[in-house]
């Protein structure tokens, strides 16, 4: 136990640690699955192998997978706002964090340092199946109410999420019929965007694609290209 | 079962000598890593002869060195890291996709407990009270490395493929979980070895054939396989999350998908198909099929003809479009297994009170498939379309009476009035 406990604490305060420095949101959250898979290790070596592959299973596998998620779809280069976006949410964290300070270390005050103690009876007969005893017996009610209060959560995530869909969904046939009708009227282009001209004179996919007239065909270049700081000019300057 | 003994028990692990644990480390590992070069020259033979080629026949007996060769081509090629990438989690991403693929094989029993070298010890490297939960919390980590390659590359396609894959991760591992909580149910363990130990006359396949099933379509969807490999969907996201990836860093990521495909049909081998026991009660007739080394072969026997489903999908099924996946997931997959454990857990509680034998359970079993496999097939009907309808100012071809022809068309019959056709002196 002590020799994983001297490996996995020093990582699991750097990680810690670091999670509070770094910029990107992400690194963040892979410094968290760095504690949360020491954390296992910590469990494994105090004999809880259950807590230990559930740990793993739930909080890096789905709860963290899940940051991961929503972090990605903000997007790669961005980084947190500084501005304050609650009124006053800086005073009150300052004060929040000071009062778990104090929680912390009156509970360090009073701790002595041993090593466990009845372990032995708790697991006997098996971690899995003690555990297991436990839980649908003494705390059977505590279970069921968690369980019950997860998935109130949910449904109610669900129920704020929804969108009640007013008209049916379009269908491929009517989408296209949409489109041929839009033709007919204002004589919108029926058929995709042209292709860029690459290859003709340049290999790069912002080059604009020439009308028959010389011009340059502006809807062939990707929408993303137009106001790029690297590309806005490029398109202009490569191509007369 | 006669047998029993030489299966082991958690007891007959965590005592084996150095040696012995090195050698057995080792023997996982090249395991993995020939499995591999030998899966991957497979695929491309039984792909072929699929698509009516030869596949690779040249290099070494049959091609089987053509994979060895590709290997060490990828190695050599450049090594190319994008201006956008992020470097450090850039990387992190291959190695910690590649890892947990191995580290899993770690608690496959290969065989019972067999002479090692002069040493007692199972063929197997190690076992946990919580074997199978083990092996589902590894393969959570090695999703990370998928999404965060995705992630850290710095390009759109990457990052799709990235978010597509923590999506399916979280959707497909939900399943999965049910699918085993019916083993646990039945065989009371979460231990690898308990488990194959109780597989001696009955596969759980059979008796928990809806749970098979279910594991078997979401480990497909576990390893990013056809037709479900959304996440690297080539004629969408050009590689999904390795588009950037070049040389050893690709060659790793290849390695793990191939590795992954070998241990997710290891677990399901272990599971359900009675992991290293004689298949077909054989040994019933020949005591020896069940001892020493035998059982080695009848593991691998198993756990290949899952890599033939796996590449015999890969040959004939066309990807599915992303909310499909999600609705065979969510709505389908999971609601299934959710009744079909209540029914497990019933028959358990009926079985351990009233001295019922629980292998009865395979009727309501085989009943159940016959109803899921009924349920998944018969899917929502395409919607009746209106046929005709004149479309404003645009200029249509009239369409034949009755509407446009849907599905087959009617064989084609030429009314008699049509003159024979003439021959060329008539003509002149």
């Amino acid at each position: 136990m002590t020799a994983t406990f001297v490996v996995t604490a020093p990582l699991m305060i750097l990680a810690a640690l670091g999670i509070l420095v770094v910029r990107k949101a992400v690194h963040a959250a892979l410094l968290l699955a760095v504690v949360m898979i020491n954390l296992a290790f910590v469990y494994a070596s105090l004999d809880a192998p259950f807590l230990f592959a559930v740990q793993i299973i739930v909080y890096t596998g789905a709860v963290l997978m899940l940051f991961l998620f929503v972090l990605m779809l903000v997007g790669v280069d961005v980084s947190d706002e500084v501005t304050e976006s609650i009124r006053g949410h800086k005073v009150a964290s300052l004060l929040m964090g000071l009062i778990l300070a104090v929680i912390v270390l009156a509970m360090i005050g009073q701790l002595s340092l041993g090593t466990m103690k009845g372990l032995a009876t708790a697991n006997a007969g098996g971690n899995l199946e003690a555990l297991a005893n436990l839980l649908f017996s003494r705390y059977v009610v505590a279970f069921e109410a968690t369980s019950a209060l997860l998935i109130t959560a949910a449904v109610g995530a669900m129920v704020l999420a929804h969108r009640e869909r007013t008209e049916p969904r379009s269908t491929q046939a009517e989408l296209a019929r949409e489109r041929v009708r839009a033709y007919g009227e204002s004589g919108l282009h029926l058929g995709p965007l042209p292709a860029p001209g690459t290859l003709a004179r340049h290999n790069a996919v912002d080059t604009p694609a020439l009308l028959p007239d010389g011009s340059h065909a502006k809807q062939s270049i990707p929408a993303g290209l137009h106001g790029h700081p690297k590309n806005g000019t490029a398109i202009e300057a490569n191509h007369d | 079962m006669t047998l029993l003994d030489t299966s082991g028990t958690l007891a007959d692990f965590g005592q084996d000598t150095w040696w012995v644990i090195l050698i057995k480390v080792l023997l996982v590992f090249v395991v993995c890593v020939v499995l591999t070069l030998f899966n991957i020259w497979w695929e491309r033979r039984v792909v072929a002869r699929m698509q009516h080629r030869i596949g690779p026949n040249v290099h070494g007996p049959f091609g089987l060195l053509q994979s060895l060769a590709d290997g060490v081509k990828l190695a050599l090629k450049e090594d190319l890291t994008p201006t956008n990438a992020d470097k450090v989690v850039f990387v992190t991403a291959p190695v910690l996709a590649v890892i947990p693929a191995f580290v899993t094989f770690s608690v496959i029993p290969f065989g019972p407990v067999v002479d090692f070298f002069g040493q007692r010890t199972p063929l197997q490297l190690t076992d946990l009270p919580v074997a199978v939960l083990f092996v589902m919390a590894i393969a959570s980590i090695g999703i990370y490395g998928i999404v965060l390659g995705g992630w850290a590359s710095g390009s759109t396609y990457s990052l799709l493929g990235g978010l597509r894959s923590s999506a399916q991760m979280i959707s497909y591992e939900v399943a999965m979980g049910l699918a085993l909580v019916g083993v646990f149910v039945y065989s009371g363990s979460l231990s690898t070895s308990a488990i194959v130990a109780a597989q001696g006359d009955l596969w759980f396949g059979l008796v928990l054939m809806p749970s098979f099933l279910i594991y078997a379509i979401s480990m497909v969807g576990e390893t990013n396989r056809a037709p479900f490999d959304l996440p690297e969907a080539e004629g969408e996201l050009v590689g999904g999350f390795h588009t950037e990836y070049s040389s050893l860093k690709f060659a790793l990521f290849f390695l793990a998908e191939y590795v992954n495909m070998a241990t997710v049909s290891a677990i399901a081998t272990t599971l359900f198909l009675g992991g290293w026991h004689v298949p077909f009660w054989i040994d019933h007739v020949w005591a020896g099929a069940n001892e020493g080394y035998w059982p080695v072969l009848w593991f691998f026997g198993k756990l290949f003809a899952f890599i033939w489903i796996f590449i015999w999908l890969r040959g004939s099924l066309p990807r599915l479009r992303y909310d499909q996946f999600m609705a065979l997931g969510w709505k389908r997959l999971i609601p299934l297994s959710l009744v079909w454990i209540c029914i497990v857990a019933t028959v358990r509680v009926v079985a351990l009170e009233n001295g019922f034998d629980p292998r009865w359970l395979a009727v309501p079993s085989v009943l159940f498939t016959i109803g899921m496999v009924g349920y998944l097939l018969s899917g929502p009907k395409a919607p009746v379309l209106p046929v005709f309808e004149a479309q404003g100012a645009f200029p249509t071809p009239a369409m034949p009476a009755g509407g446009a022809v849907r599905g087959a068309a009617a064989p084609l019959t030429f009314p008699a009035s049509i003159p024979a056709t003439r021959s060329i002196e008539e003509a002149s």
